[in-house]
């Protein structure tokens, strides 16, 4: 499952970051790594643009970056 | 006295710029909320009890492992300038985040003090941190401040000023996951028992950089013989590491490392006592509504148009004050000055052309205000966050939004904001399109023509639209130059949003009052040789020839009206045969199409050394008609009677379009990479204006 396929206030661990290695750096210092867990804030329209929250720090992303993403959704 | 050499280094939004105000007592540093925003290093000096204290501002950077020019330029600072502590500022209600920076700055082993910031809002949140088991883990000293009440910062700074004397540096105690550890540990063994040492590094401190594949250490080392025996067992430790990292990239275990150190502190030394901080909540809710599907972009669009509107109006009040009060001065000068030419430069030159730019100060003060309320507020990424979708249509980031809102100010930060964008396609996209976010130096020339040729109740309706329309040719030309000329890659779009927070409004004072400070100086200096040249050349060289052909002509005639109509034909002769007429002839077939006569030719000529010179050389040439009216003279009125209405609006389509001010193309030269740059960037503004400004007079005329 990838980021992308999350619905609002849905929560997940990241998986795996598929991403080269600017980007996953970038990532990383973010505090968005394997390992760590996400909340979906919001997204606008047609999920272009994506809110999540890692750690207390809400982060602004693009669907493409969001797509590299693979997470595992935690059931509540 | 002695000195001492502090570099300041801290994530974006942790409140360094403010924390520097309250160190040094200077109020002259510009603080943002949104990420990037002191994209140049800033330098305090102050003295504090017997020291003299040299302050260096890094740029807020997530991390130093270079993904950006600004975190480039801050890791080479780090590591090749010469100062004596480091102090890392972290923001104590997100610690794990600000800690991946903290454990990448103790890596390079110098010198530092951890400054916790912001620790009447974690004590609000009800965070506690043990800075005891902090300091251990550390191994430097850690400091609870907050910038905004003043609380520790004299702690800091004795604590700060008490690292750089001591004569030796104090090594961390972050552990590693096993694999790395056991590494560390057979090759600390190894330094030891050849007693070999670099610098001041420990043997572990060694070890744990050359596992990391620090590039500095492995320069050095490079013709060390012992590099010899250090290799196999190097290569065989990371193959180790690797295999339980299931990973080839070291930067990406170091990464993992990093997160899982910050993660571990934060769960052993942070207590959060509270389950829901209250700040956060308001900043969902607010987020709920401001970047919100629907409502978020029209929220956007008509913040911007009030801000507009309100520049316009609430400005046009001391702006009359102004134009009157500098016209009562220019008369009351001008009756104590006998010479006739000396009169003349100092009244028709020097006053009425600083004149006509100081008039516009409020509006500039207005619209710093609102693009200080934008960035301190935490806003502008809400605004990036929205506008991404469609800016990246257009082949932009959005963060290119930020050195674009900039430019709404002033185009000279605009160009330097662009160094957050990482990608080099980008930032040339944005700095070639900058200059159609008309600046607000270019705002004095729309409200002048606004107000001529649309009355006071529309101007601000008109402004807004010259803005949009400038902002959207913008775009169309990111679009056009990212197909034909910048093609390639686009840079992720990953960018923190970081809380709301009331504005500061000593703050906003500092941003608006160093502006306006600076606006006025352009005023005093540049704008005033720039009005006494114009003058000058709008003056000489004198024609005693004609004067006295005319003179003969005024005294035969006995009517009085055409004793003045005389009189002016005069004195537009004695102009179009001046300096400044020749060089506005000879440039008029060029101008010509678009329907400027020579006047606004020239007018556009001066704007070249800056925007605001275009209003005082349209002062000073159309003040030639003073006598036709009594009542009538002012530029506004002036401009109405003597400049045809498509010419007008061609005029400001010009304005809009064509190169920013001589300041702003010399930092262009240099942000983009070379006077090359600025040669395209002319031509590219120069067409495009002449072509709009075409259509415009045509489709009008």
């Amino acid at each position: 499952m990838k980021l992308s396929d999350l619905k609002k206030d849905d929560r997940a661990i990241i998986k795996k970051i598929n991403a080269d290695k600017a980007l996953k750096q970038r990532l990383s210092s973010f505090g968005v790594g394997k390992g760590a867990e996400l909340s979906v804030e919001t997204y606008s329209i047609g999920k272009k643009t994506y809110e999540i929250i890692v750690n207390d720090t809400m982060i602004a992303l693009r669907d493409e970056e969001a797509k590299k993403i693979e997470v595992e959704k935690i059931h509540e | 006295m002695n000195k001492i050499k502090i570099v300041l280094a801290g994530q974006p939004n942790v409140g360094k710029s403010m924390l520097i105000n309250s160190m040094s007592g200077l109020h002259n540093l510009k603080v943002g909320n949104f990420s990037g925003v002191t994209v140049e290093k800033t330098e305090v000096q102050f003295n504090y009890k017997n020291y003299s204290i040299e302050m260096v501002d890094l740029p807020g950077t997530y991390s130093i492992e270079g993904f950006s020019l600004e975190e480039k330029v801050a890791l080479k600072y780090l590591l090749h300038e010469e100062y004596d502590v480091i102090i890392n500022v972290l923001d104590s209600t997100h610690m794990q985040r600000n800690l991946l920076l903290t454990l990448e700055l103790l890596n390079l082993n110098k010198k530092m003090v951890v400054a916790l910031n912001m620790a009447d809002e974690a004590k609000e949140e009800g965070i506690e941190i043990d800075i005891k088991q902090l300091e251990k883990i550390l191994g430097v000293p850690v400091v609870l401040v907050s910038a905004k009440s003043k609380e520790g910062i004299d702690e800091l700074l004795s604590k700060t000023i008490e690292v750089a004397k001591s004569s030796k540096r104090r090594e961390s105690n972050i552990v590693y996951s096993d694999a790395i550890e056991e590494e560390i540990l057979q090759l600390t063994e190894f330094f030891e028992k050849k007693k070999f040492k670099i610098d001041d590094l420990s043997p572990r401190e060694i070890a744990i950089r050359l596992l990391f594949e620090d590039k500095e250490l492995y320069k050095k080392l490079h013709e060390e013989p012992i590099m010899m025996e250090l290799q196999p067992r190097l290569i065989a430790g990371l193959e180790h590491i690797y295999t339980h990292h299931e990973t080839k990239d070291i930067k990406e275990v170091k990464a993992d490392e990093y997160r899982a150190i910050a993660y571990g502190i934060k769960i052993e030394m942070i207590k959060c006592n509270t389950k829901r901080p209250k700040n956060k909540d308001t900043t969902r809710k607010l987020d709920d509504i401001l970047i919100h599907k629907y409502f978020g972009i029209p929220i956007f669009l008509f913040l911007m148009w009030g801000l507009f509107q309100l520049t316009f109006e609430l400005g046009a009040v001391p702006m009359d004050w102004i134009d009157s009060g500098f016209g009562v001065f220019g008369d009351m000068i001008g009756s104590f000055i006998p010479n006739e030419g000396l009169r003349s430069l100092i009244v028709d030159g020097i006053i009425a052309g600083v004149g006509a730019v100081v008039m516009f100060l409020p509006n500039i003060i207005i619209l710093y205000i609102g693009i200080a309320l934008l960035e301190t507020t935490g806003y502008m990424s809400r605004v990036a966050f929205l506008l991404d979708g469609f800016f990246h249509k257009f082949g932009l980031h959005g963060k290119s939004f930020i050195p674009l809102v900039t430019g709404f100010g002033c185009t000279v930060p605009a160009y330097m904001a662009t160094r957050t964008l990482k990608s080099e396609k980008d930032r040339l996209i944005t700095l070639f399109i900058l200059g159609f976010m008309s600046c607000g130096a270019r705002l004095p020339v729309y409200v002048l023509f606004a107000g001529a040729f649309f009355g006071a109740e529309k101007a601000g309706n008109v402004i807004f639209i010259i803005y949009i329309s400038g902002a959207l040719l913008g775009l169309v030309m990111a679009k056009i130059l990212r197909l034909f000329v910048f093609k390639g890659e686009d840079e992720p779009f990953v960018m923190e949003m970081p809380k709301y927070r009331l504005p500061s409004f000593k703050l906003i004072w500092h941003t608006v009052y160093g502006n306006a400070m600076g606006y006025l100086k352009k005023a005093g200096t540049f704008i005033l040789m720039a009005s006494i040249l114009i003058w000058f050349a709008s003056n000489y060289p004198k024609q005693p020839k004609l004067k006295q052909e005319y003179q003969v002509k005024i005294e035969q005639v006995k009517n009085q009206e055409s004793k003045i109509a005389l009189e002016n034909e005069l004195k537009l002769k004695s102009l179009e045969n001046s300096y400044l007429g020749k060089i506005g002839k000879a440039t008029e077939p060029f101008f010509a199409p678009l329907g400027f006569d020579w006047k606004m030719a020239v007018a556009l000529e001066t704007g070249l050394a800056a925007k605001e010179v275009v209003v005082s050389t349209l002062g000073v040439l159309y003040a030639v008609g003073d006598n036709v009216d009594e009542g009538s003279s002012s530029l506004i009125n002036e401009l109405k009677a003597n400049v045809p209405f498509a010419s007008a609006m061609a005029f400001i389509v010009f304005v809009m379009i064509y190169l920013p001010c001589l300041a702003a193309s010399m930092v262009f030269a240099k942000e983009a990479g070379g006077y090359k740059y600025l040669a395209y960037l002319f031509i590219f503004t120069t067409v495009t204006a002449w072509i709009f400004s075409f259509i415009t007079y045509r489709v009008l005329v």
